[in-house]
């Protein structure tokens, strides 16, 4: 709850501060001369109290403002003689001095933990984006590099004349060149399309589109990879057309199915739907392999991050382009447990439709 | 076959000796550019049948290259191009390039195209009927026959699968299509286009979800693809 107030107040501008750090003395302090009669000198400390309170949440100059209110406050009200600002006794000046002393005390040492708070902050923010530049750089190295390594292999021992290569096994090298250099290409494809969201600068090219060519021509280009799979799709009759960026949904959606068609075993099923609910476009994409522990399923979409034990040639880019690309269309995708026994993307566009 | 020789315009040496290799071993003559100043001397001098023009070039951008060379050379020209640039490749259709390929490009994919665009510039004057696999089209009486049988099409319906099968082979963009079916009013007006597609699909593709004749271009347009029975 502190914690709660503490960021609330945070966030209140400075401005703000000093009008509330003023209405919380007099607040106080009205309180307390309500009920003087009750309590005595104390009320000072009830004034430190509130002082301190004060000095946990504000920042330091409306802090000392509220200090010198309720010195001022408690020497016109409370110290005798009241309604003046006379001091009579010399303990009284000794009380009233280290009164003051206490209160800008303990602004400075609150404003100094804060200082050093922020410190450790920005620290901390600074180690959480050097460890994700490792993470880039490492996923990046092996994943570019193993392909570059095949392809470099490949065409030494092909170009090597002293060495005996057999047609067959000349031919499975030409394979692996061939397979290296799409999944270069690919990685490619990744990091440019993570750098046009990084950009900030992504435009939306919209124009309508037939939501089930798209999905059917995204299943085409994945034919390879979903040799083994049972795709179904289930696009609902006289959907309407989406003003969309064609381009961007087509990756997106690509890259769930390339998702799916990797990670489940043969013979799985993917099972694909589109929909129009609410004014909305939504496409559901599920299937029947292992789908993700539910433990990471809040992960999943964020950059670089890779499943435990998840096989290789991934850069663990895919997900958050997906997120991405979708939220840039202002929609949202949410991960949950299909009744397939798999994972289950639904993802809401809210977008322009026409039917006709 | 007579040996065509293509030009090819790219200022990349890995491009420009793939690109010969691949085409020499496929029966073409090839000449070279590694410039625009180069590919434009190399376009008037040689006798080409066939450019293959990278956008990217380093002295020139490659739509005004295609520009200067449409005001004299009328045979094919493909564009080379990099992924992401859609709206380069309609330009570049528009300026008057006949195909393009997004590199990188399938040796294969290459090859059909070259065939494809080198075919339909040496077609003369088609006969009032074509005949294709799951139907025919004849177009001195305007009808659509499927299996021997008449197909009722609207006007605009045959309007668009003419326009379709006498560009067979070659990408359509969006608002070529526009323009030509419904008038230069309609180019912004997609969504015609994209449920007329459809209809045309329902009614001449074997399975529409996974259309043979009209493929999709993403992005750019469509092209009509079939080969036509003897």
């Amino acid at each position: 709850m502190v914690f709660n107030s503490f960021a609330l107040l945070n966030g209140v501008r400075k401005r703000n501060q000093y009008i509330l750090s003023i209405l919380i003395v007099c607040l106080v302090s009205v309180i307390c001369f309500t009920f003087s009669a009750y309590i005595g000198y104390e009320v000072a400390f009830i004034l430190l109290l509130t002082l301190s309170y004060i000095a946990m949440f504000f920042d330091i100059l409306p802090v000392l403002l509220a200090a010198v209110l309720t010195g001022l406050i408690w020497d016109y009200f409370f110290l005798q003689p009241r309604f003046a600002f006379d001091i009579n006794k010399p303990e009284d000046v000794i009380t009233l001095s280290i009164y003051f002393i206490v209160a800008l005390v303990n602004a400075v040492l609150t404003f100094k933990i804060r200082q050093i708070e922020k410190t450790i902050r920005i620290k901390e923010k600074k180690e959480q984006t050097l460890e994700l530049y490792d993470t880039l750089l490492s996923s990046l190295s092996h994943e570019l590099r193993t392909p570059i390594s095949i392809i470099v292999g490949a065409t030494d021992n092909l170009l090597d004349d002293g060495a005996v290569i057999s047609a067959a096994d000349k031919k499975g090298l030409l394979q692996e060149i061939s397979i290296a250099a799409l999944r270069l290409n690919q990685q490619v494809e990744n990091l440019l399309n993570t750098s046009r969201l990084e950009s900030g600068f992504l435009q939306l090219k919209k124009d309508w589109c037939d939501i089930n060519e798209l999905l059917h021509q995204v299943i085409l280009k994945l034919d390879t990879e979903l040799k083994g799979h049972i795709v179904h799709i289930d696009v609902k009759e006289n959907l309407p057309l989406f003003k969309i960026d064609r381009g961007l949904m087509e990756q997106a959606f690509y890259n769930i199915i390339h998702n799916a068609a990797l990670y489940t075993p043969t013979n799985s099923a993917i099972s694909i739907s589109a929909d129009c609910t609410n004014e909305k476009l939504v496409v559901v994409i599920e299937d029947d392999g292992p789908g993700f522990p539910e433990s990471e399923i809040n992960k999943v979409f964020d950059k670089f991050y890779r499943l435990k034990n998840s096989i290789s040639g991934g850069t663990g880019l895919g997900l958050s382009i997906v997120k991405g690309f979708i939220e840039a269309h202002e929609g949202q995708i949410e991960l949950g447990k299909s009744i397939l026994g798999g994972a289950k993307f639904t993802i809401t566009i809210p977008a322009e439709y026409i039917s006709l | 076959m007579s040996t065509a020789e293509i030009l090819v315009i790219d200022d990349e040496i890995q491009i420009r000796k793939l690109l010969e290799i691949t085409l020499q071993s496929n029966g073409y003559k090839v000449a070279k550019a590694g410039t625009a100043k180069e590919g434009l001397s190399a376009a008037a001098t040689s006798a080409s049948d066939l450019i293959i023009l990278d956008l990217g070039l380093p002295d020139e951008n490659g739509q005004v290259v295609l520009k200067k060379l449409r005001e004299w050379y009328s045979k094919p020209v493909i564009i080379l191009s990099v992924k992401n640039s859609e709206e380069e490749i309609v330009s570049a259709l528009d300026n008057g390039a006949n195909d393009y390929l997004l590199k990188p490009f399938r040796t294969a994919e290459l090859l059909a195209r070259i065939r494809s665009v080198l075919r339909n510039s040496m077609l003369s004057e088609s006969s009032p009927t074509i005949k294709y696999e799951d139907f025919e089209i004849n177009f001195s009486t305007r009808t659509i026959k499927k299996n021997n049988e008449p197909v009722k099409f609207t006007a605009t319906q045959y309007e668009l699968l003419a326009l379709f099968v006498k560009n067979e082979g070659k990408v359509l963009t969006h608002q070529y299509i526009l323009r030509e079916i419904w008038g230069a009013d309609y180019i912004t007006q997609s969504q015609y286009l994209r449920v007329f597609v459809a209809q045309l699909r329902k009614k001449i593709e074997k399975d529409p979800d996974r259309p043979k004749y009209i493929v999709t271009e993403s992005g750019v347009g469509y092209r009509f693809v079939a080969k036509e029975l003897e």
